[in-house]
């Protein structure tokens, strides 16, 4: 199995193209690929669970893992109670181990 | 178990883009856990690192360049590089043709001027590779 790590900087409300992750995203999932999509910068701005243009419930419905980046969150005054609660708030550090996983694909939007 | 490392590729100058400051973070927590990172400075990248980049005041707030403490990239990629010296080893590598096109090549202390075939084997030789990309 490999895993895929797809790296969610944009704002999807700015940038249409943010359905390549859920098409991509959910396409391998579907493949028996273990696949986490982790929400930095303006990607994190989706999260929110008000959001109902947001493209992160289609990803979570196909069992993709969500991580939204706690730095990130914090300069946007993001804050637990308003977002997505199927979107776990990590860091940087869950990114880097993330990355160094053997077998792992990582892929920058 | 060997020593992990991560490379990344990296092309926004400085400035420009929140990338920049992720790329940062993120080298800064895998030198904190012990894996060694290269990075691969292309295109506008290249300026992170120059030498010559100065703080400035802000004659618009009136305030000093003491009092501004703007942060510049070439003192990020110094203090990246001084804490990986050794171990973890952090290896810096500014494209030539990039730096040569831009006149960009004073750096601080510890980058390196390479090539694409640099990157290639650095990615060969890595446990992970990140390409961030300009949008």
């Amino acid at each position: 199995m490999t895993r895929y790590l797809f790296i969610e900087s944009r704002d999807p409300f700015e940038s249409r193209d943010a359905q390549f992750i859920v098409n991509t995203a959910s396409g391998l999932k579907r493949r028996g690929n273990d696949v986490t999509v982790f929400l930095i910068q303006n990607g994190v701005l989706a999260a929110r669970k008000n959001a109902r243009g947001s493209h992160l419930p289609q990803l979570a419905d196909a069992g993709v893992t969500l991580l939204a980046d706690d730095f990130s969150l914090r300069e946007r005054g993001m804050r637990g109670e308003e977002m997505n609660p199927e979107i776990r708030e990590s860091s940087i550090d869950k990114l880097v181990d993330l990355l160094v996983q053997e077998n792992t694909k990582a892929i920058w939007h | 178990m060997a020593k992990k490392t991560l490379t990344l590729a990296l092309m926004d100058p400085p400035y420009e883009s929140a990338n920049t400051t992720t790329a940062f973070r993120i080298i800064a927590s895998a030198l904190k856990k012990g894996i060694n990172v290269n990075v691969f400075a292309y295109e506008g990248a290249v300026s992170l690192s120059m030498k010559d980049q100065a703080p400035h005041a802000n004659p618009v707030k009136g305030t000093t360049v003491e009092e501004e403490d703007h942060p510049t990239t070439r003192a990020f990629v110094s203090s990246l590089l001084h804490i990986g010296k050794e171990d973890p080893l952090l290896t810096w590598v500014n494209c030539g043709l990039c730096v040569d096109e831009r006149g960009a090549g004073h750096w601080v202390e510890g980058a390196k001027r390479g090539g694409p075939a640099d990157f290639l084997k650095m990615a060969q030789e890595s446990t992970n590779t990140l390409v961030i990309p300009t949008k």
